[in-house]
């Protein structure tokens, strides 16, 4: 890369106030043409409102962007397109009725007639070698597909700079790959792209500079390939980063959750089903669940926690207790708790104060309710609780837990359930979206509940997750669970294969062993 | 049942479906944008009264419905300003519309009730509109053919322009449209603008196509009933095209069953006259008992949009 050309973009003194918090203060850095530059930071380190203020979302309070060398105001995000900076979102900003191509179009500031555009579409799609089906309707497409949306419909626009907010955050292994290798391909075109994580190993993978944020302030720029994920990860937090503490000696106690011949029933066309499943849980030991999202993770914990019924009431036993009829609080009440996957309308109600989300689950188990009333005293104290042992920033037990970040809002479910001391406890992706610090206390929280006795089923598509804090795991595929090994016998290729089913081909599984687990533990 | 009585009874039809055809294609396309209008009712009274009173006083159908078009978007406005702007409910603000336009138009019409004017008629030559068979096809009202030619222009609209899409976007993720960078907010105030005009059209067609007086809530339910079509038809213009017409029929066997004899007098009137409501209500009992998500409600219809900066 030619150092004298003039910065792509160079970030001067930008500070944004929200009431109450300083989400950016003075943040300066500068990115290369045809650089990949990292943002790192924890959740609420002020990375997306950074990046919101570049795309034109919300106006810095004050400092300097230049773009191409020259000084720019963005005031919206026609504007920061017409630049030549585009955005895939975290969150897709996706039309689900619409069609890809009419989501792509929505995308575009020129109005094209939608044959030309469909032909546009090709064009990128082949070029980056990205696969997909302009006529589809959004809501049938997978989430690797989805965005696969946003990131055609950013290159449409030739962008000189692609901002990427957290974008594996969702995404497989194998997708994960595939993503990697167009963005390689479109910086070596010369487009500058600031990639948003806090999966570090990724960023060790993928990216030139990191830039780390913490507090809103840009705390270091580094080489990424010249650091550990533990030295960045130890500085994004601000502190060492605690590894996780297990006992070398522990034993596991009799099988508590005994599941045999567990089916359900597709939800609809679209869906996976589970297809006798079985497997067993002693107390004190930590069972994984791996697999490539869409395998059946959601409809195995809807059918553990009780939210979808199976026929037989043996299927699942908890101490000898058949659960397999039980609903949700019958099984909650004899002591299985389930953390689903969607954090914010399953695992939370927005609209709820924290003390009454904890209402919904604690309440049997801690009697928070009296008579059929509830006990606000009771609610707020446990909340209380959750808030300080689990680190949840958050005002108090009576904030809203929309006004949480996913972060924290996962701490404060992860915790909600752990204090209940749950003889099982079921998770599905405990970790999903929170940064390296939560994810460590999470963790340990979990290995210590284990400690204690209980028996842990956790689900989640990250393998490094599972490895670091599971005494056994299998893998799902298809809706049917693999045989059980244990975490020392399973070599990263078997489980890559196990997890490939038909959905991949072998040599596509790649995982990068043992590179997470320094941030993981 | 002779030829020319058929032609009258199609005809009857047809004039009966016109101002719910037109109240459902504005309430359709303020529903595409997210927002559920249910003052609907409020609005047709207002364009009735205003369209009578112009109607009356001047004698031009044409200047009749504009003013009811005109009076049909101030009075949506008022919801607009409650509902986008303030961020007021909008049930509960639709609801009121409908109360304020029931007593505003009765005071307004006070002085006109049993007034007769002319009827707003084919600007067809007598020939064609007077022919006894082409009568058909000519000898509508011209408000017949515009609610016709509307059917297709929204569904053109919504379906093939990049106005529509970006309507319907908005109704469908009213955040990610705003993320995108387009204003929802002033979105969703044009899509109410035009829901207002329509149901003022569609209220002025009650005087000026149907009874050609002023009677206190001379739309009668009316406005419900387009509220209701909507979603029976599935946010669709031609399938509500269908459901307006399947409403104007029976609406017309209520007439024909009040003239007395014939196979209709063996039910009484009275349950012939409740049948569009019975009608929507196992409409809307239908539909709602379809598979959850299977339905083609806009995402984001009635939510309030609040921008996070």
């Amino acid at each position: 890369m030619d150092a004298n050309l003039p910065f792509r973009l160079q970030l001067s003194g930008i500070t944004k106030q929200f009431p109450g918090v300083l989400a950016n203060d003075r943040v300066t850095f500068s990115v290369r043409p045809g650089d990949i530059h990292a943002l790192l930071g924890e959740n609420g380190a002020g990375k997306s409102t950074l990046v919101k203020m570049i795309y034109g979302i919300m106006a810095p309070d004050a400092g300097e962007i230049a773009f191409d060398g020259e000084r720019v105001e963005i005031a919206n995000p026609k504007q920061a397109r017409k630049l030549g900076i585009g955005m895939v979102f975290q969150h897709f900003s996706l039309f689900e009725a619409l069609t890809v191509l009419e989501n792509i179009a929505l995308g575009m500031d020129a109005s094209i007639r939608s044959r030309d555009l469909e032909a546009r579409i090709r064009e990128v799609m082949i070029a980056y070698g990205l696969n997909l089906d302009p006529r589809r309707i959004v809501a049938t497409l997978s989430v690797g597909e989805r965005q696969r949306i946003e990131i055609v419909r950013a290159l449409l626009l030739n962008p000189k700079l692609l901002i990427m907010d957290e974008p594996t955050s969702v995404l497989t292994p194998q997708e994960v790959e595939a993503l990697f290798k167009t963005l390689r391909q479109v910086a070596a075109q010369g487009c500058s792209i600031l990639y948003i994580s806090h999966k570090l190993h990724e960023i060790k993978a993928l990216c030139d500079t990191a830039t780390i944020l913490r507090g809103g302030k840009v705390v270091a720029t580094c080489d990424p390939k010249q650091e550990t994920s533990r030295s960045m990860a130890e500085r994004m937090i601000g502190a060492s980063l605690k590894d996780i503490k297990k006992d070398p000696n522990r034993t596991f106690g009799e099988p508590k959750l005994i599941v045999s011949g567990l089916s359900t029933k597709a939800e609809d066309e679209f869906g996976i089903a589970v297809e006798d499943v079985g497997f067993s849980v002693r107390a004190g030991e930590i069972f994984g669940i791996a697999g490539v999202a869409g395998n059946g993770q959601n409809a195995l914990l809807d059918a553990l926690s009780g939210e979808v019924l199976g026929e037989n009431s043996q299927a699942i036993t908890l101490e000898g207790h058949p659960l397999g009829l039980l609903d949700t609080t019958g099984r909650r009440k004899l002591g299985l708790c389930a953390v689903p996957e969607e954090r914010n309308g399953h695992a939370a109600v927005g609209d709820f104060t924290l003390a009454d989300n904890s209402v919904l689950t604690a309440r049997d188990r801690l009697k928070m309710v009296v008579g059929g009333l509830i006990d606000s005293g009771a609610a707020r104290t446990y909340t209380g609780r959750v808030i300080a042992e689990f680190a949840v920033k958050a005002l108090g037990p009576l904030s809203m837990a929309s006004s949480l970040s996913g972060g924290n809002l996962q701490k404060f479910i992860m915790g909600r359930e752990i204090l209940q001391r749950p003889s099982v406890l079921v998770v599905c992706q405990p970790t999903w979206g929170v940064d390296a610090g939560a994810a460590a206390a999470i963790h340990q929280a979990l290995v210590d509940l284990a400690a204690a006795g209980s028996a842990i089923v956790v689900i989640s598509q990250d393998l490094d997750e599972l490895l670091t804090l599971c005494d056994t795991l299998a893998v799902i595929n298809e809706g049917r669970l693999s045989r059980t090994l244990e975490v020392g016998e399973a070599s990263i290729e078997e489980l890559g294969l196990l997890m490939g089913g038909v959905h991949g081909t072998p040599e596509q599984v790649s995982i990068e062993a043992g590179g997470g687990v320094a941030v993981q533990a | 049942m002779s030829t020319d009585l058929l032609i009258a009874v199609v005809i009857t039809v047809i004039g009966a479906s016109t101002p719910i055809l037109i109240a459902a294609l504005g309430e359709l396309v303020v529903e595409k944008a997210g927002v559920l209008n249910l003052g609907v009712e409020g609005m047709m009274l207002i364009g009735a009264v205003t369209g009578f009173i112009v109607m009356f006083t001047t004698g031009n159908p044409w200047l009749a419905v504009f003013a009811a078009a005109v009076a049909g978007l101030l009075s949506s406005m008022i919801f607009a300003f409650l509902t986008l702007s303030l961020s007021a409910n909008q049930v509960a603000t639709g609801l009121a519309l409908t109360i304020f336009g029931t007593g505003f138009s009765a005071l307004a019409g006070q002085e006109y009730s049993a007034r007769p004017v002319g009827i707003f008629r084919s600007v067809f030559p007598a020939e064609l509109a007077g022919h006894p068979v082409w009568r058909l096809v000519f000898g509508h009202s011209p408000l017949v053919y515009f609610s016709l030619i509307m059917v297709f222009v929204v569904w053109w609209f919504l379906k093939r322009t990049r106005p529509g899409l970006i309507l319907r976007a908005v109704g469908e993720n009213d955040l990610s449209a705003h993320s995108i960078g387009y204003s929802v907010i002033s979105i969703r105030y044009a899509a109410v603008a035009f829901g207002g005009a329509m149901a003022g059209i569609a209220g002025a067609a009650f005087p000026l196509l149907l009874t050609p007086q002023w009677a206190e809530r001379m739309t009668a339910g009316r406005g419900w009933i387009a509220v209701a079509l909507v979603v029976f038809a599935s946010w669709r213009p031609f399938r509500l095209l269908a459901g307006a017409y399947l409403f104007g029929l029976v609406m017309t066997v209520e007439l024909y069953s009040k003239a007395g004899g014939g196979p209709l007098s063996a039910v009484p009137a009275e349950l012939w006259a409740a049948m569009p409501y019975i009608a929507t209500v196992v409409v809307l009992v239908l539909i709602s008992l379809r598979r959850a998500g299977s339905t083609s409600a806009p995402a984001c219809l009635g939510k309030p949009f609040l921008a996070t900066n």
